[in-house]
Order: C-alpha cells, then structure tokens, then sequence
C-alpha cells in the first residue's frame, strides 16, 4: 500500500471523486493552476482541466454562496478556505443558507457541499493563520463537523464528505499535514512515511461520518481529542504511563455519542482536549454530554485541556498550544482525585 | 451634561488651522407631515435605441444612467425597446398582475384577522416579477427575495399551494417552518426564501455557472431591492458573475426604500443602482419598473445577451413601494402619506390596463369582469387552502420539526423528538 502524507491523501481523496462523479468540482483562492498554498490540489487542473478544478476571487462568502448555488442545481463542489481563519466572510452562507436550505424548503432544496478549510496552530501562524473554529460550525444544525487526523482517515473522511448529501466543514490540522505531531517542537519532525496511519490505498474507500475510532485502546481513563491533539494525547499517555483509553473523535457532528458513552463507562473518568478556546469550546458540549450519559460512572471531575481564552499568540506559542506535558498533568490529576 | 457637550462637532478643538470636517447624513427630501415632492426625479426625455446585444461596455454606458421606457405617457409606444408582444401575451399579462395585487389583498386582510402571523405584499411592483417570469423560459431557475410573489402566480403555480404556505398549515410543504411568504417551489423553477438578505444573489450565479458547466440551457436570475444592494452577497455575486461570465439576470427592484430608510441610505442618492454593474465590466439597464413592456424588453435583452455567452447584465428597475413594507410595519412613521398616488412613472397595472384600451385591445368592462372572476378565483382558493387550516389550527406535526435537517435523522435528533413525545 502507497505511504501518503496527509496532503497527498487529500490530494487521492479528490482525485478519486472527480475521477468518479462528473458533478464534483473544485474550486478555491490558488486551487488551480498553482495546486493550493499547501499543494493539495496540485495537478487535478492538468488532469481535469480548468472547468472542474479553477481558481476563485479572494471571497470566501461568494466561494461558499456559488456553491450553494451550484450544489441547489445538483452538483458536489468541494470548496476551499485557504485558512479557517478566514472563513468567517462565508459564515452567513454556510449558517444561513447552507445549513438550513434542506429544513426551510422542506427537502425540495439542499446543499450537497463540502467546505475544506486548513486549521489549528503549532505552526508559528500568529492570529489568522491558527485558529481552531470547529465549535462554532459544530453549533449550527444542519452542519456536519469533521476533523482528521492522519493521512488514512484524512482520504476517507473527504470521499465521504463528498458523497454525503448535506453540508460538510471539513478541517484539515495543517500541522499535521506532513507527519504526526505531539506536540514536542524542540524535536526532529516526523515525516508520515513508516507511520501506520500513513498507509493509503491508492482507489477509492471512505471512512464514514459520525464514527470515533478507538486509537489506544486503556482501562484507566478516557481522552476525548480529535485532529493535531489525536498525536498529543498519545504521546502523554504514553510519557505519564497511565493507561489512557484515546479516542479519536473525527466527526463532531454528528457525534459518536456511542463509542464515547461506552469508554466513559468502563474507565470511570474523562480528560477532554482541544486545540481551540475553552469557554464555548467543543469540549464544553463534550463535557455535558459525558456527564449526562455517564454521571455514575464517574469517579473524577471532567478535566478539558484546551487553547487558553486568548487570540492565538504568535511569540508564545508554546505556552499556548496545549502540549503533551499540559495533558499528562491532566491525566495524572484525574487519577490521583 | 449640558447641550453643548451633546454636539460632537462642538466637542473637538480645532487648533489645526483646518476648517472642521463634515459628518454628512443622507435624508429623504420629504418626511410624514410634508407634502410629497418628486421633483427632483428627473425622467430622460432622450429615449436609448435597443443596442445589439453584442454591445461592448463603452455602448452601454449611458443605459446605466437612462431609464428604459416603452409605454409614453400617453399609454402609447415609444418604438425603440418595443417587444412586439401580441395582445394576447399583453392581456396575459394584465391578468397576472392583476391576480398577484388581488391575492396581496386577500392575504393582508388574513393576516389582520388573525389567520396568519405576518405578510408582505409587492403592490405597485408587479411588473416587474409577471413580465421578467413571462420573459424567461418556465425552467429558467428564479433566486426570489420574498417580493416577487408575482414569479409564481404568472408560471401558474397553484394559489392554494402558496396559501397554505402562508398559513402554515397541514398542507404547507414548508410543514410550517419558515415565515409566511417564504415560499420554495423548484417545480415552478421558483428557489426558497431566505430571510437573510442578498444571500441568494450569489447563489442564483453559482446556479447558472452549474448550468453553463453542465453544457445546460437554462439560465438563473436573482432579484435583490435597492437597500440589500449593500450586502456583501451584491458584491460577490457581481465579481462572480463578471469573473466566469455567468448567464445569470442580476435584478435590482429599486422601490425607493429599504424598510424605513430611502434608497439613499443604500446609495443612491449620489449614482444610480444599474451603474454599480459598470465597475465590474458587466452590462446594467435601468429600467422603468412600472412599464411592463419595459421591464420585459430589457429582461429580453439580458436573455438574448446570456445565451449567446456573454455573461450577466444587472438590470435596475426603477418603481416605487406603494404599500407598507410588511404588516408590521407602518409607512406613516417615516414618509408622506399619499406618497405613493404621486410616484411619476404611475402604477404598472393601470397603465398596462390604459395601454391595451389605447390599442382597441381591452376595455373597462372587461377590465372590471376581470377583476370580479380573479376575486373569486382567489377567494375560492382562499377557502380550499383555509379548509387545510390557518395558523394554530390544523398544522403539520410537531414531529416533522426534526425532520430535514439532515438527509437522514441522526441520532440526538431522535432522541430529542422522543423527548418531546414523539
């Protein structure tokens, strides 16, 4: 099986749709000729001409507002965002009109769209090029919420994105984008390559939406994370030796209440992390629905390690991005309560 | 605090040598209290010949700035836009009109009683959606806002249908979950509402980019009003449609006011809403929105010029909102009463009406037997559609509030239904 970066999965994971389905098109700022700032389109437009991979006008709220439109008339375009930083020009159109086209018109309408967007920081991105919004999108019903993270799901994931008949806002973790991340800067970085999750096949498959997938497997207590956090929480589970069960959400929304329901159970404590903000964070909602799900299974307060309620600082970035040494505190004070 | 600190330009000092800037406000010439005065509207004498539809920009210029009339003020035509329509496409017309300001008032006065929570009514603007639906094609896809009720009642969609929408009732296909007037019909090429302003705008061009990449012949068109011209959405969906040269009719219903603001609060005051389209390359008209044959030929042109791969024209209809904005609101508050009565280029119904009599081809009696069937026609739909209930009695079942959110129900929806009993 092909070693894929997280990049050139992405890459597979559009390559095999447009190969597919002559009603998905792709379009963003710098997709076409140029292959994307972050090459992930590189070559579809040679292959699949300019009609079906172009370039857009830097206007995130007509990118997403066109494809409603496109997707009203029966096409899949994949759109993207060249950060999730900026797609807040494009909220009004994705919470307005595409989240809700299929409810107000009683099915007659509906935006089969997905909307690819690279997020979170680790990358010294400074305030706009390092936001985690996924909460925010998570919010609005009728909006599907996903998140990869690594290359094997990252392909899956997109074609079902794309095939999936609703809106889809999927974040890609830019710093994961090349190898896995723990989020120990001062060290070599890994490539993808030789990582398990890196291996690929080359045609199509998917990775359905809604489904949370168990990455270690423990008996001690559960991590709720999803993206670049997947990678740091394992290395704290392995640095603090606590026998963490870590869960790889994937999909936020919809929920894998499930798989999550399940673990909580059986470990009887939870740490949830993210990237992102705290207040109104993903991980509140997350927090509501354990304690709900499981209030006498737990034997420790919920604990979330998340981004401080800040913007997200350029100089201090390390301070800020929640690192392993950050969970494994966590996981220790769960344990020891 | 005293008045004088109330003032902000009293407020900074200015030691600069420089006469103090001026912060300046836009005003409607006449307020409630005032007599109207439409003397500042300046209708052109100089009457634009029908360019060929391959014009090029520096040609069109002046079509911005102008106003497109076929019907004179002595209901007769002025020949060079003439569609040399048959007068029975023009009595068609008439009638789609006529319905469209008859179903307005019947459905204003189910609101005042209690039927309905709310309504909107497009009078004075009726030519504008009957004559631009009767110039497209039936499959041509129309992004509405919610004043261009008159799309579907000239593409002959059922009355009933709409009432039950307006009534949110058992029979509402919207199963009682937008407001009244926010119609979806994609059988009648008609897309759903948004109350979200301009929103559609940009999605009618990406509709139409879909039709040219599929190789398709139908076309879009989209309407905004004069206030939402200042949405972000006006400006995509310009850039778009110059940038891919989309075969989309970019419509602005400038009825003079937005709410209570006038249109120059929007813009206008200083340039006219069809010159916006002059800076991004694309084609604008400014049309007389009251004058049927106008509004058609113009639209006729837009057509012609998108089929033949030339991309978008905005085409700016020049009217005036003789009604109230909905019925919640109150004109009163903000603009002459009897504004309306005064609008220079009249109301669109009359003088189609008055056109047809100048032509032997009507009369005021057949005018009047017209009038009295279309009131029973939509009082007999009025009764079927109430027969389906009105607002609290008979609706669709809460149960269905979950349903279409997602293609399929997911999970916490249906846990959320069962928690409400369902």
């Amino acid at each position: 099986m092909p070693s894929m970066n997280m990049i050139q999965a992405l890459n597979s994971a559009m390559d095999v749709m447009l190969e597919r389905d002559p009603d998905v098109l792709i379009f963003g700022q710098d997709v076409g000729y140029f292959g994307g700032v972050f090459r992930c389109t590189a070559g579809l437009q040679k292959k699949y001409g300019s009609k079906r991979v172009f370039d857009a006008p830097i206007s995130e709220g007509g990118i997403v507002g066109a494809a409603v439109g496109m997707g009203a008339y029966g096409l899949r375009p994949v759109v993207e965002i060249q950060f999730a930083d900026y797609i807040y020009p494009a909220m009004d159109q994705l919470t307005s009109e595409a989240a809700r086209l299929r409810y107000r018109s009683g099915g007659e309408f509906s935006a089969p769209i997905t909307v690819r967007t690279p997020c979170g920081g680790g990358i010294y991105g400074g305030q706009t090029h390092s936001q985690s919004p996924e909460a925010m999108f998570a919010h609005v019903c009728g909006l599907k919420t996903v998140m990869p993270s690594n290359p094997y799901d990252a392909k899956g994931l997109l074609i079902a994105a794309i095939e999936d008949d609703d809106p889809v806002v999927f974040f890609e973790p830019k710093r994961i984008y090349n190898g896995p991340f723990d989020g120990h800067h001062d060290r070599p970085v890994k490539p993808w390559a030789g990582h398990a999750l890196g291996e690929v096949p080359d045609g199509y498959y998917t990775v359905p939406l809604g489904r949370a997938n168990v990455l270690r497997p423990g008996t001690a207590v559960t991590v709720l994370c999803y993206g670049t956090m997947v990678h740091v929480c394992l290395a704290a589970a392995a640095e603090s030796g606590i026998d963490a069960e870590v869960i790889d959400l994937r999909t936020l929304m919809p929920l894998d209440l499930e798989t999550i329901e399940a673990s909580v159970r059986k470990t009887g404590r939870c740490v949830i992390v993210h990237e992102a903000t705290r207040t109104c964070g993903f991980g509140a909602e997350l927090s509501a629905q354990v304690q709900e799900a499981c209030f006498i299974h737990l034997e420790a307060p919920i604990e979330r390690v998340t981004g401080w309620d800040t913007p997200y600082p350029l100089a201090h970035e390390w301070q800020y991005f929640p690192g392993p040494a950050r969970v494994s505190e966590a996981l220790t004070r769960v344990m020891e309560f | 605090m005293s008045s004088a600190s109330l003032n902000p330009e009293a407020s900074v000092a200015a030691d600069s040598g420089h006469q103090p800037l001026r912060f300046y406000v836009p005003e409607p010439k006449c307020r409630p209290g005032s007599a109207p005065d439409f003397s500042g509207i300046q209708l052109p004498t100089e009457v634009l010949p029908r360019p060929p539809v391959d014009a090029s920009q520096d040609q069109l210029h002046a079509y911005a700035y102008g106003l497109i009339r076929v019907l004179g003020d002595d209901h007769k035509i002025i020949d060079e836009w003439n569609p040399q329509l048959d007068a029975n496409v023009l009595r068609k017309g008439l009638r789609s009109m006529l319905l469209t300001r008859i179903y307005d008032q019947r459905m204003l006065r189910a609101q005042r009683t209690g039927k309905t929570s709310f309504y909107m009514q497009c009078t004075g603007e009726e030519a504008i959606a009957v004559a631009q639906a009767m110039a497209l094609e039936p499959d041509d896809m129309c992004f509405p806002s919610y004043r261009q009720q008159g799309l579907l009642i000239a593409r002959e969609w059922p009355l009933v249908d709409m009432m039950c929408q307006v009534y949110n009732n058992s029979e509402d296909r919207m199963k009682g979950r937008q407001l009244p007037v926010f119609y979806s019909a994609k059988k009648a090429g008609f897309f759903s509402i948004s109350g979200n302003l301009g929103t559609q705008f940009v999605q009618a061009v990406g509709w139409a980019m879909a039709s040219a990449y599929k190789g398709d012949t139908r076309l879009a068109a989209a309407w905004v009003g004069d206030g939402t011209t200042a949405e972000a959405d006006f400006h995509y969906a310009l850039t778009f449609a110059a940038v891919y040269r989309v075969p989309v009719l970019l419509n602005v219903v400038n009825n003079q006011w937005a709410i209570s603001s006038f249109q120059g609060i929007a813009g206008g005051e200083v340039t006219t809403f069809a010159a916006r389209a002059v800076g991004y390359g694309l084609p604008g008209l400014r049309v007389d929105g009251n004058d049927f044959l106008a509004v058609y030929a113009a639209t006729k042109w837009a057509i012609a010029r998108a089929r033949a791969g030339m991309g978008a024209t905005v085409i700016e209809l020049y009217t005036y909102r003789a009604a109230a904005h909905s019925s919640s609101d109150d004109p009163s508050g903000y603009r002459p009463e009897g504004e309306g009565a005064l609008w220079p280029l009249g109301d669109p119904i009359e003088r189609l009406k008055q056109h047809l009599i100048a032509i032997g081809e009507w009369s005021q009696e057949q005018h009047d037997a017209l009038t009295s069937e279309l009131t029973e026609e939509v009082k007999s739909a009025g009764k079927e559609a109430e027969s389906f209930g009105t607002l609290g009695s008979k609706g669709t079942s809460p149960s269905t509030m979950f349903d279409d959110v997602y293609k399929e129900l997911p999970q916490h929806l249906r846990r959320q239904r069962q928690q409400l009993g369902y």
